[in-house]
């Protein structure tokens, strides 16, 4: 039976839209799909605001957004793309009111929250030493608020679109998720379930010591500095962008762009990582 | 007088507010105000210059390749390298998907919803309004039809990118000295059909739906001008760039200087006023500084507020340009009943992008034939303890500039200025207007000004996170 469809409220902060593009590379579901389609049997979704897709612009945008947290509770889902400024209210402002006001505002009349990229999750580029907006993610913002919104996190700079229509997904069919279906850094087991190392078509080069000496080259990446042996995302398995490609495939040592510490704890991002910030990192995510 | 505040303008990129001030009828006074500081060059300091183009790629998630291109430009220069001829054409093909990807998405879905009936789209995608809609209810029917179609067709052009840039957004392949990867025979197949149903979309379906447009609101040919144009040219290759680099100030084209643009902050968030060359800047946040109306800097090239973008690379690849680009602009302006003079208006920048498309797609298809797969793909880069690098290219929406001064082995100083940095800036200290406030100015309105200041606005396609970063 087909419910009334969840009303999505998606905020953008300080971001850079690359999460809002990622999903619109979503296939099987396609973005197409997501806007006009059921997701899961009875379960569809329809967007209400969403600043680089909706038709009104000006005043009849803006009336969206203000009307919105004075809905009953529970009639939208709240997905905020960026992460929110907080050292100064002129940091960053939709409709001439400050970010961090309008995200608690909205999070507060919402259903639940979902943190798309790292920047919504934990800060991520914005947030880089030395910080100097004084950004945070959703959930840290929320924390400091005293909020009791549930927040999920979907990391990746940006997420592949597969991590947010699979979160979705879950939300439409189990509700919020229950504590333990969660890992240490917010998102779901389900969605970020192994070590991109585990997974990496060149371990066969790790086992036996074969790198890569420079771009372009065969052999493990792990000298220049590759951080998959430490982030949690199973590209290995998907691929990017219909599985054209992905980032080791491309020769590229992973970054860790869905790691809560992006882009401070793999920076130098070419250089190889020490024993014990491996062995920090993994401890923190596991 | 009646004063208009467009925000959120949406349909862009980013947090941009802009205030219009309406008098019998016409745009008497504009302010574009970019609503959010990032402060990514104060973030880049201190660190390794190899991540530079990683994190600058972050800037935009709709043009990154614009930033990792600029970026690898820049300490190319500062590293004293240059990528090998392969390495050189898979970052033209990289990027080129990307200007590819960039049309489509800004003429159906970021423009084309201006123009269409409020039944056309469904739900929030409806424009709302009918004011001003000239087209049949079958036409409507037909364009709102391609906009989905474009979608997919956005899609794959993404997966254009990546098949050599690794993953989009935020690319994973373009590097300072060349690229990462280097392509199997298959990717070239694989990316030769991409490209040819992409071409054969911006042939058969985008440039039809454009001359349309373009047909039915002849009018935005004179709406929306600016008058001085700007452009660093792009696509490197043997020593020569596919669109040429130069300026349109009072009289024909000129070569590029790069000397002469000097980055000022007098009506922006920063302490003090500047203008300074990129080089030699010092811009601290001042979020309370009271002159000021905008976290974007006002650029100026040899003084003058300059337009960047599709209409300054066309006017500058009409003159100094290949044959073909002039053929095919000849033809398609023709066929508009527009002339070259009228690419620098809210239509014309339209065209310009569509002429753009139809020749870049052909020009990739000749890259893609001089590929050599068993060929290197970079040249090995060593950083110095102390450098200085420049990296100048066009990025789909206009000219960007990196500056890098490398100080111990790290980064003491990085300088972007982003094509929205021009097209969007405030005034200057000498109180002239950047060049989407000038382009607004002197509008004939029929309302309060929302309908058409948002079409001009949204005709130079603006990407917030890129001018303020």
């Amino acid at each position: 039976m087909r419910g009334e469809p969840l009303a999505v409220v998606w905020f953008q902060a300080a971001g850079c839209t690359g999460c809002s593009v990622s999903l619109m590379n979503a296939a099987y579901p396609d973005i197409k799909d997501l806007l006009l389609d059921e997701i899961v049997p009875g379960k569809s979704i329809t967007l209400v605001f969403h600043a680089t897709l909706m038709g009104p612009t000006g005043r009849p945008a803006l009336e969206v957004l203000d009307r919105a947290p004075g809905k009953a509770a529970g009639d939208y889902l709240l997905v905020v793309e960026g992460a929110i400024p907080t050292r100064h209210p002129n940091f960053g402002r939709v409709g001439e009111r400050p970010m961090a006001e309008r995200a608690v505002e909205l999070a507060r009349g919402a259903v639940g929250v979902v943190a798309v990229g790292t920047c919504a999750s934990y800060g991520g580029i914005p947030a880089g030493a030395p910080n100097p907006t004084g950004c945070v993610g959703i959930g840290e913002l929320l924390r400091r608020e005293g909020g009791a919104v549930p927040v999920v996190n979907v990391p990746g700079c940006p997420p592949h679109p597969r991590w947010f229509v699979e979160t979705v997904a879950h939300l439409l069919l189990h509700g919020p998720p229950r504590p333990e279906e969660l890992d240490g850094a917010g998102r779901l087991r389900a969605v970020y379930p192994d070590l991109v190392h585990d997974n990496c078509p060149r371990r066969a080069d790790f086992d036996v010591g074969r790198f890569a000496p420079g771009f372009g080259d065969e052999g493990c990446l792990y000298e220049l500095g590759c951080k998959g042996p430490y982030t949690d995302a199973n590209c290995p398995y998907h691929g990017w962008n219909g599985g054209v490609n992905w980032c080791i495939k491309a020769g590229h040592p992973c970054i860790g762009c869905c790691e809560p510490e992006f882009p401070d704890y793999p920076s130098p991002l070419f250089r190889k990582a020490t024993a014990q910030e491996a062995e920090a990192s993994y401890r923190r995510s596991g | 007088m009646r004063t208009v505040s467009i925000d959120p303008i949406t349909r862009i990129e980013g947090h941009l507010r802009v205030e219009i001030q309406v008098e019998d009828g016409v745009i008497v006074g504009a302010r574009c105000s970019g609503a959010l500081y990032r402060g990514l060059e104060e973030i880049l300091r201190g660190r390794h210059p190899l991540d530079a183009q990683r994190i600058t790629t972050r800037i935009c998630g709709v043009c990154p390749l614009a930033h990792s291109t600029a970026a690898s430009l820049c300490l190319d220069d500062a590293l004293g390298v240059e990528p090998p001829r392969n390495g050189q054409l898979l970052r033209n093909l990289i990027y080129g998907a990307n200007f590819l990807h960039n049309h489509i998405l800004h003429f159906y879905h970021l423009a084309l919803p201006d123009y269409l009936p409020a039944r056309a789209l469904p739900g929030a995608l409806s424009p709302g309004t009918d004011e001003d809609r000239r087209f049949s209810a079958a036409e409507a029917e037909r364009l709102a039809g391609h906009y989905l179609a474009a979608l997919d067709m956005r899609r794959k052009a993404q997966e254009l990118v990546a098949l050599f840039g690794g993953k989009m957004p935020h690319d994973m392949s373009i590097v300072p000295g060349g690229v990462t990867h280097r392509p199997a025979p298959g990717d070239v197949a694989a990316f030769r059909f991409r490209l040819k149903e992409i071409a054969g979309f911006i042939e058969g379906t985008y440039i039809p739906d454009l001359l349309l447009v373009a047909e039915r609101y002849h009018d935005y040919f004179e709406l929306g001008k600016v008058g001085k144009l700007l452009t660093f040219g792009c696509f490197p290759l043997d020593g020569d760039r596919l669109f040429p680099a130069g300026a349109v100030l009072d009289g024909g084209p000129e070569p590029l200087d790069p000397g002469e643009i000097r980055e000022g902050f007098s009506r922006s968030w920063y302490a003090g006023e500047g203008p300074r060359p990129p080089w030699e800047e010092e811009a601290v946040p001042d979020p309370d500084k009271a002159t000021a109306y905008s976290w974007i800097k006002a650029p100026r090239y040899r003084g003058e507020a300059c337009e960047v973008g599709p209409a300054a690379r066309a006017t500058l690849a009409l003159a100094h340009g290949p044959p073909q680009f002039r053929e095919i602009a000849g033809e398609l302006l023709g066929e508009a009943k527009a002339t070259p003079e009228q690419l620098g208006s809210a239509m014309g920048r339209h065209l310009a992008r569509g002429i753009e498309a139809l020749f870049l797609a052909r020009a990739m298809e000749g890259w893609l034939a001089d590929l050599d797969p068993s060929a290197p793909v970079a040249t090995s880069v060593t950083v110095p303890d102390e450098a200085r690098g420049q990296g100048l290219t066009d990025a789909p929406r206009g000219a960007l500039g990196h500056w890098v001064e490398i100080a111990g082995g790290v980064i003491a100083r990085y300088q972007v200025i982003a094509p929205t940095t021009w097209n969007a800036s405030p005034r200057d200290e000498r109180d002239v207007p950047g060049p989407i406030e000038r382009a607004l100015e002197g509008t004939r309105v029929a309302g309060d000004g929302l309908l058409e200041a948002g079409r001009i606005v949204r005709s130079f396609d603006p990407c917030l996170a890129c001018a303020i970063q």
